[in-house]
């Protein structure tokens, strides 16, 4: 049921025009509601206030890495998130599935950011409703901009992975943890060094993360998220042992990883 | 060659200098000083680009030697390139044989084609023609929507590529050229005059204006060491004053960049996330620059996502 909504939004991208840096208010509104048509058909979207907020500095101070933080308040279930970059020429930054030991309290990413544009965050709860943040964000080129690292450097490290957990409880008997994954994350719009020639699009397609047999939350992830994606999350005591990560690019490679959870330190 | 076409090749050699005067009759020289024997260069001013400036603000330099002239940075628009060109030919005649890309940023570089007309060697560091690839016409685009197409002008890819070091000759005069690692980009030139003790570090060395990070943090500490090695008694900034006493002049820079590596260090080993660390990084150093509020929190985080894999 996913897949549909990605093809869907990358048709979109080819159909609608190019968003421009001097689109105004009234195009960037067109543009959320074909976008929202595209991706929720005639499902109804409604103000997220109270449901979902959404955190994005007002002006980005790097177009290819802006941070997001989406919090979903108290009083409801919500089972996944759609973050949405508007003007990105492929809108679906990304969905995140949610299992039972995922914590709503806040999770946060990075994206790229290739014009002035809206974003969104779109809750969808487990009775399946819709309810949407919305943020303006002044940014631009974050699509084709070089890899900020060496590229010979990232080469060398890609596919590695850390994972902190704070030492104690964020609150309640949630924890807070960051997971970091190297990855390039080339979306082809960079050009190569030597070559010239675009480099082919390999980006993260799938972040999973469990917890024995206990999903944290499953990201089906897209071209515009940033070059090693870091993600903030917290989850609860649910499932037992090692926390498990499985990222899986767009060249089939898979990455697996298991991280100790530390003992608490309160 | 007949008569007619030998006639108008003389002119247009002979009167090539007046003609350039006419042309560009309305492109006024800009005051320069003469930091060092035969080194002459014009202050940046401490802004970032606008239709005012022309995007004037980066330093510039010409270097004279006994048969050729070497520009240093040709200037920040076609516009600024002509009055560089223009700021040369008020001093010298002698032809301009080199024109130095320091690296990719375009108020150092967009008025190189202002110096086609002299044919010279465009010098850039051998990563720079991709960079440009990348960037160039993206800059041109934001270039000329401040000032205008017309006086922006295009970029200049390099002929003559530097991958470790080279030498430029001027004539009883050797400009010795060293590429660097990553450091305030990935494709930084500096030039050591040796004649005068005379380092060109470009955008390397900030001296008032607060550096812009758009490389490696320790790759750029690790330059400046390197740099302070050098024979050299004297330092043209890409950035702040003409020129300034050599290697005490990097100080400033040195601490406000080694301050940034360490508490941004401290933030990663504590968990702090991105968002906080541009709130708070560097705030030690508010006062002691200009377009602080303008650059910090870029350098934050572009050195945040490189310290957090180390």
């Amino acid at each position: 049921m996913i897949r549909p909504l990605l093809l869907a939004a990358a048709l979109l991208a080819l159909i609608l025009p190019q968003a421009r840096a001097d689109e105004d208010d009234t195009a960037r509104a067109e543009r959320w509601n074909d976008l929202k048509h595209a991706m929720f058909q005639d499902r109804k979207v409604q103000d997220g206030a109270g449901v979902i907020t959404l955190d994005a500095p007002a002006r980005a101070l790097d177009a290819a890495l802006v941070p997001i933080t989406v919090t979903l308040l108290p009083g409801r279930t919500v089972k996944t998130v759609y973050l949405l970059v508007d003007g990105n020429p492929s809108p679906l930054a990304g969905t995140f599935h949610f299992g039972p030991a995922f914590d709503p309290a806040s999770l946060s990413t990075r994206v790229r950011v290739d014009q002035y544009t809206l974003m969104h965050a779109v809750a969808e709860t487990e009775d399946g409703q819709l309810f949407a943040a919305e943020r303006f964000v002044k940014a631009a080129g974050g699509c084709s901009a070089p890899s900020g690292a060496d590229a010979v450097e990232a080469a060398k490290r890609l596919g590695q992975m850390r994972l902190r957990v704070d030492a104690g409880p964020s609150h309640g008997t949630a924890r807070a943890a960051e997971l970091l994954i190297s990855h390039p994350n080339n979306n082809g719009m960079q050009v190569d060094q030597i070559s010239h020639l675009f480099i082919p699009a390999r980006y993260i397609e799938d972040i999973k993360v469990t917890r024995g047999d206990a999903l944290v939350f499953d990201l089906e992830a897209d071209i515009s998220l940033s070059e090693d994606p870091a993600i903030r999350f917290h989850f609860l005591p649910v499932g037992e042992g090692p926390l498990d990560v499985v990222v899986t690019d767009s060249t089939r490679a898979v990455f697996h990883r298991s991280f100790e959870v530390p003992a608490k330190s309160s | 060659m007949d008569r007619r076409s030998a006639l108008r090749f003389c002119c247009a050699t002979a009167a090539l200098p007046f003609a350039c005067r006419t042309a560009h009759a309305g492109i006024a020289p800009f005051p320069m000083e003469e930091v060092a024997a035969g080194i002459h260069v014009r202050r940046g001013i401490d802004q970032d680009a606008s239709a005012a400036n022309d995007d004037a603000i980066a330093n510039l330099s010409f270097v004279i030697g006994a048969d050729a002239v070497a520009v240093i940075d040709p200037g920040g628009s076609r516009t600024d390139g002509q009055r560089l060109r223009a700021s040369i030919r008020a001093v010298t005649s002698l032809p301009i044989r080199y024109v130095v890309l320091s690296h990719v940023h375009p108020d150092h570089i967009f008025g190189a084609s202002a110096f086609l007309p002299d044919q010279p060697r465009f010098v850039g560091h051998a990563r720079l023609p991709h960079q440009l690839a990348e960037r160039g016409s993206y800059y041109r685009q934001r270039l000329a929507a401040i000032v205008s197409t017309e006086e922006a002008g295009d970029f200049v890819m390099p002929d003559l590529l530097v991958e470790n070091r080279a030498e430029l000759d001027l004539g009883g005069r050797k400009l010795s050229v060293t590429a660097h690692p990553t450091a305030h980009t990935d494709n930084d030139l500096s030039l050591l005059d040796e004649q005068t003790a005379t380092l060109f570090a470009a955008d390397l060395l900030f001296i008032g204006r607060v550096p812009s990070l758009d490389g490696s943090l320790p790759g750029w500490l690790g330059e400046i060491e390197r740099l302070k090695a050098l024979p050299a008694r004297l330092a043209v900034p890409g950035h702040g004053p003409v020129a300034a006493p050599w290697p005490a002049c990097v100080a400033d820079m040195q601490r406000y960049l080694a301050t940034l590596a360490r508490e941004i260090r401290a933030m990663i080993a504590r968990g702090a996330d991105i968002e906080t660390a541009v709130e708070t990084v560097g705030q030690s150093e508010r006062d002691r620059w200009t377009l602080f509020d303008d650059y910090n929190g870029h350098n934050v985080t572009v050195a945040f996502k490189e310290l957090e894999w180390e």
